[in-house]
């Protein structure tokens, strides 16, 4: 393998690993701010039980999710040099505001939060939580503002004295029409993640604790956990359906190719239908091969436009308006200057300018359908617990834990879905004639990587990173489950001390 | 003054605040047997460092996005270019990161030993690697004329860079173990005193040495000699007060001594931010036509200088208000008995 695929493999791995944690540390953060903020409220013991029980299952988390993250920042100089020349102007802006902003207030915080419990008073030591939580979410802006500029350059130009794209407007950049839907789209999904998190926990020990006694205190507070945990899930289930509707109606706008990808339309088609199954060859070579099955009329066109009738241009006819040899009446994509579907020695290149069509296709069924999967269980968590009763089924005390994974799964394949779909583009186009763009921003994922690295030397860091993240993964489960299956603790307020000399042990310390 | 050398100065801020605050908790990690010792001595180490730790490493993210932004040039080179010596750095970082956070998740001494392990032997790889690496970075390396480093792995690994690695080091053990000496009492306390004796006068020696070989072999700018005079008289200071046993101002003079000693790096260094060796490559600048520009865009470096200006101090604020919560000293006896989990699965469950 080349320098590039294994370059590619390493942000892949080391990327999608990264973010099986980080919406876990998103959402989680917040719902146990909350969970804190009802106790400090109401004085009720089960608040600060679960505040401290789901605290503790956030720290493991939250470990190796800073871990892996310290890698992101310096991977794009080391692995994509030639792409951080090209961008730096514009992409190294959000990530060093996410830094100064988000970063130092989550690790400050964290630090405040769990050594504080006897330090700092109530009040303040709530606050830590939400800055922390609100740090982690910042986080999420900053970066994601930065990915969607990759999907939807936008502020910038070429400065073709610096061969590089420049910043024009760090307000465009920002409030990227992208950002504003990936944003929502991003932490909708961080909730039902944490929610099926706390739901699937607590679903566990209420069945346990049920079948050995009917009458065990803690059933309240572990129901309390359960519907809480639900209902986070299906606010943010309808929540991930609206933003994505949205996000896909802008993205048929301003990456066509990914959509008809996504969709596995390789001919153009009007009223073009929506499909649950595919069979034949994705990859293109043969487009007659390529059959849809269980198909819905039109939604594919719906969901692109609102409208059942609308065209969707297939893969091949978009390719063929890059290299501007379309005879289409109203193209969708601009040509791109020096593109043609054939390259100098004569060799047919028309196939180069389209995502892997059979991971862009299932990736995208793959993320609806396991977050369809966990919105199914939360529902069925409601229907046990209507009335006051409490479920005692082992089977759905095993469901509820399998489906934990489920919006994470669903979550790794949205980013896949996004990223694959965006290739071979590492900076997709974005053609003036969408009105907020620039016609010469965009960039090959091929002329990003870096020229001083050779192949053995992205395989080593490649195979090393994989493995250590491999063993770190491996204690990160353990100690979950660990800590998962000893319950909630029993717990017991002390008011914070003033009196630093006295020779009194700390109450809490690693 | 321009914003490029602007910039060029506010990155040198932050290095020298990673330096500072992550090079006492590498301090302390690297002293995990010899300070601590004990089991519970190991744990106030831990402890001396818990609430903050993660807090100094955004440092370094900070200085490594700052750099990304205001030099995309420099960030691309130095770190496609240093490949390798990066790469044991983030290796050891991921597993400082995660050694310091599960270690006390489960009561079982072995586990303990051998996340403690990780954590020095963690401590000791980037405290010799930053060395390595700035050493570099002043000496010059081969870079072509498109700004691509071309010298391989074996050209960083020079006399001058490894004696850059060593004066890091004891600068990093000396700077942990009066840190210690400060935040401890009891037997740690008198443990990091001996320590922080030694280190502070190695690191004086070294430092000599190493700063003088710069600026007489590499420094572009005769003024570097005043940061050069400053430094040395924060390692001196610090090994005076080391020996004086006055903690307090020993840390001041070490923290002037790293503050010195990052002002040689970058004045030796401007208006080049990495210089080429190579006859017919190119230096990377701060701004001018003498090699390739590294800064970004004015309007890029006006935004970021905005950013900067508004939320450096807010971060300072409550940072330094972290360390006034847990300004209590430890010692063994303030220990808690261990009341983490053990592996052992609860009775009843499967
Ligand atoms: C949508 C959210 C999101 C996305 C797409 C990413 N991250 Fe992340 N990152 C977070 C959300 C987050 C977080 C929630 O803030 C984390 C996760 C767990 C944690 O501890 O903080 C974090 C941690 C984290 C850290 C450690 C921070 C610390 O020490 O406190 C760094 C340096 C990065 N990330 C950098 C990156 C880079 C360069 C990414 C791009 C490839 C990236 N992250 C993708
Ligand atoms: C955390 C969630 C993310 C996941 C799971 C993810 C996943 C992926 C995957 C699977 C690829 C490989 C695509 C391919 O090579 O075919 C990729 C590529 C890439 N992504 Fe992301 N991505 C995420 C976020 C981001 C963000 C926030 C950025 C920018 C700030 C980013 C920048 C890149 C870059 C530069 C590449 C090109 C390298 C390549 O083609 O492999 N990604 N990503
Ligand atoms: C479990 C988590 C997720 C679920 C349940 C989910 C669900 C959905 C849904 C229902 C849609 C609307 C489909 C449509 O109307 O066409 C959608 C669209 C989209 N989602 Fe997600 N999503 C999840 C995670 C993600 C993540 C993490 C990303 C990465 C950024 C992502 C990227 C997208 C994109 C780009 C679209 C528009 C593409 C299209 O519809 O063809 N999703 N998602």
């Amino acid at each position: 393998m080349e320098a590039l695929d294994l370059a590619r493999w390493q942000f892949g791995i080391t990327t999608v690993y990264h973010f099986v944690l980080v919406p876990l540390t998103i959402g989680l953060s917040i719902l146990v701010a909350i969970m804190q903020t009802a106790w400090v409220r109401t004085g009720k013991e089960k608040w600060l039980r679960l505040t401290k029980f789901y605290g503790k299952l956030l720290l493991i988390n939250f470990a190796l999710g800073v871990a892996t993250g310290i890698v992101q920042e310096f991977q794009f100089g080391m692995n994509w040099s030639e792409y951080s020349r090209y961008v730096g102007d514009i992409f190294g802006a959000p990530l060093a505001m996410e830094a100064l902003l988000a970063f130092f207030l989550e690790s400050t915080f964290l630090g405040l939060w769990i050594f504080g419990w006897d330090r700092l008073s109530k009040k303040l030591h709530l606050m830590s939580v939400w800055l922390f939580a609100i740090g982690t979410n910042l986080s999420a802006y900053f970066i994601l503002a930065a990915n969607s500029w990759m999907q939807h350059p936008v502020g910038t130009e070429y400065n073709p004295e610096t061969g590089r794209a420049e910043m024009t407007s760090i307000l465009a950049v920002l409030t990227n029409n992208t950002t504003l839907v990936t944003f929502p789209h991003v932490i909708s999904t961080a909730f039902l993640v944490a929610g099926g998190f706390v739901a699937g926990i607590a679903a566990y020990w209420l069945v346990k604790k049920v079948r050995a006694n009917k009458d065990d205190a803690d059933l309240p507070m572990y129901r309390t956990a359960l519907r809480f945990g639900a209902l986070v899930m299906l606010i943010s289930g309808v929540g991930i359906i609206i933003t994505g509707d949205i996000q896909a109606k802008l993205m048929f706008q301003q990456q066509p190719m990914k959509m008809a990808a996504a969709e596995g339309i390789i001919e153009t088609e009007d009223g073009a239908a929506f499909s649950l199954f595919t069979i034949g060859n994705l990859a293109g070579d043969d487009p007659a091969s390529v059959k849809h099955l269980i198909t819905i009329p039109g939604l594919t066109s719906y969901l692109a436009t609102g409208n059942f009738d609308d065209t969707v241009y297939g893969v091949e006819e978009l390719q063929k308006q890059y290299a501007g040899v379309s005879d289409a009446a109203d193209p969708v994509v601009p040509a791109l200057p020096d593109y043609q579907l054939v390259d100098e020695n004569g060799a047919d290149v028309s196939g180069d300018l389209r995502p892997n069509l059979a991971v862009t296709y299932w990736s995208f069924r793959l993320m609806i359908g396991f977050a369809a999967f966990a919105a199914a269980v939360a529902l069925l968590s409601f229907w046990f617990t209507r009335k006051g009763a409490t479920p005692d089924k082992p089977w759905f005390s095993k469901l509820a834990v399998w489906s934990i994974a489920a919006p994470f799964i669903g979550a790794s394949f949205g980013w896949i879905f996004t990223e694959m779909g965006r290739q071979p583009f590492i900076v997709a186009p974005n053609p003036s004639a969408m009105g907020d763009g620039v016609d010469m921003v965009y960039l090959l994922t091929k002329h990003g990587v870096s020229e001083a690295v050779s192949a053995w030397e992205v395989g080593l860091t490649m195979v090393v990173f994989t493995l250590i993240y491999a063993i770190l993964g491996v204690f990160w489960f353990r100690l979950i489950r660990r800590y998962a299956q000893e319950g909630a603790p029993q717990v017991e307020y002390t008011e914070p001390t003033k009196d630093d000399d006295a020779d009194k042990p700390l109450s809490f310390a690693y | 003054m321009d914003l490029a050398t602007f910039w060029f100065i506010l990155i040198g801020v932050l290095w020298t605040g990673y330096l500072v605050l992550e090079g006492f908790d590498f301090g302390v990690g690297m002293l995990m047997p010899f300070v601590g010792k004990t089991a519970k001595g190991k744990r106030v180490l831990i402890n001396s460092i818990g609430p903050v730790w993660d807090g100094n490493e955004v440092w370094l993210l900070t200085a490594g996005g700052a750099t990304f932004a205001a030099f995309p040039e420099w960030y691309a080179t130095l770190f496609s270019g240093f490949y390798l010596p990066l790469f044991l750095i983030l290796l050891a970082l991921i597993v400082r990161a995660v050694a310091i956070e599960y270690r006390s998740k489960i009561n079982d001494q072995q586990w303990r030993d051998r996340w403690d392990l990780a954590i020095m032997i963690s401590s000791w790889i980037p405290s010799i690697l930053w060395g390595v690496a700035f050493s570099n970075i002043v000496r010059g390396v081969p870079i072509d004329a498109e700004g691509t480093y071309v010298g391989g792995f074996f050209n960083l690994l020079n006399p001058f860079a490894l004696l850059g690695g060593v004066v890091t080091l004891v600068l990093f053990l000396s700077h942990g173990a009066i840190y210690l000496a400060l935040k401890t009492t009891g037997e740690v306390h008198a443990r990091a005193e001996k320590w922080a004796l030694n280190a502070s006068i190695g690191a004086v020696v070294t430092g000599a040495v190493w700063a003088l070989w710069m600026q007489l072999a590499y420094s572009n700018n005769t003024w570097t000699w005043g940061a050069l005079v400053v430094a040395a008289l924060g390692l001196i200071g610090a090994a005076y007060f080391s020996f004086a046993k006055r903690f307090g101002y020993a840390f001041i003079a070490n923290v002037v001594a790293i503050a010195g000693a990052v002002t040689l790096i970058f004045g030796s260094l401007f208006p080049n931010v990495m210089p080429t060796t190579l006859a017919d490559g190119m230096s990377l600048v701060v701004h001018g036509d003498g090699g390739i520009v590294a800064a970004s865009s004015s309007y890029t470096l006006g935004v970021m200088t905005v950013v900067a200006v508004i939320l450096t101090p807010i971060v300072l604020a409550y940072q330094a208000w972290t360390y006034w919560v847990f300004k209590r000293r430890l010692s063994e006896e303030h220990m808690p008995e261990h009341n983490e989990l053990t592996f052992k699965t609860p009775a009843g469950l499967k």
